[in-house]
């Protein structure tokens, strides 16, 4: 029941960030997919995900956005984002979902080989994932992990130094 | 469900990816993807004993938001340069 309503939001959310011509609306619904999809993750029992999707998503990507509007639209008129190629966009987008709907309607999820090798283990569902995503994240996932703030180092100095940086005489100041 | 769900956010991520001008709302659709990809990775690690995939789905949240970052300092280097975020208008380098 709450996996429907939560689902049903999420959904919600998406269809406005397409229709909307705002773009504040956008990040708004955006928002509320976001927000969605951390209870979806909640009731998934994998409540780690669903605080790194508030804190990541949430509290940094939605921010950051927020301000990529604010400082890339000067003008009180606000921004606006009308759309092109819509017959070809929604054409190619039904295709893709109607795609992937009939592959997960004709796919047996239950006999693929790791499924089958899992089926015979005890799989049941912790009531939450902190101690055992903790204890993987420094031994069996390690690697994910050096990974990630690897790319995570390279990629804020990169934008500090995209963004930043003095103006140059071919480039006045705004 | 939650594949459906899944199936569903990433068609219109990428709707709003094609038919929008504005390349923060683009972003925006970007973002969307990588939500769904993370949706499939926490549904199957649920079936998975050893959860693998929650770890992966904490890796593409960072690369979510580092590219987020990087995409957005362009974006704001181009509005400063040429003073429109419109796609359609940034045609300098073609031919």
């Amino acid at each position: 029941m709450l996996t429907i309503g939560f689902t049903a939001l999420a959904l919600t959310g998406g269809v406005w960030l397409v229709l909307t011509p705002r773009v504040l609306h956008a990040a708004l619904a955006l928002l509320l997919t976001l927000l969605a999809v951390a209870a979806l993750f909640v009731l998934q029992a994998a409540d780690v995900v669903a605080a790194a999707q508030l804190m990541a998503y949430v509290g940094g990507v939605l921010v950051l956005t927020l301000f990529g509007i604010m400082l890339s639209t000067p003008g009180a008129a606000g921004p606006s984002s009308d759309a092109v190629n819509r017959l070809s966009g929604w054409a190619l987008g039904g295709l893709t979902f109607g795609g992937m709907a009939w592959i997960l309607a004709h796919t047996s999820f239950e006999a693929l080989p790791w499924r089958a090798a899992a089926s015979g283990e005890t799989n049941a569902v912790a009531p939450d994932s902190v101690v055992a995503m903790g204890t993987d994240l420094l031994t069996t996932a390690v690697l994910p992990v050096e990974i990630a703030s690897l790319v995570l180092l390279v990629a804020l100095i990169a934008a500090a130094t995209i963004a930043g940086g003095e103006p140059t005489e071919e480039e006045p100041v705004a | 469900m939650l594949l459906l769900l899944s199936a569903a956010l990433f068609a219109l991520g990428l709707v709003a990816v094609i038919t929008r001008r504005n390349a923060i709302v683009v972003l925006m659709g970007v973002e969307m993807l990588f939500n769904a990809a993370n949706i499939n990775f926490v549904g199957f690690a649920q079936a998975d004993p050893l959860h693998a995939g929650r770890a992966w789905a904490l890796v593409v949240m960072v690369l979510a938001a580092a590219e987020a970052a990087v995409a957005l300092a362009i974006v704001l280097r181009v509005a400063r340069l040429r003073g429109t975020t419109n796609l359609d208008l940034l045609t300098a380098l073609r031919g």
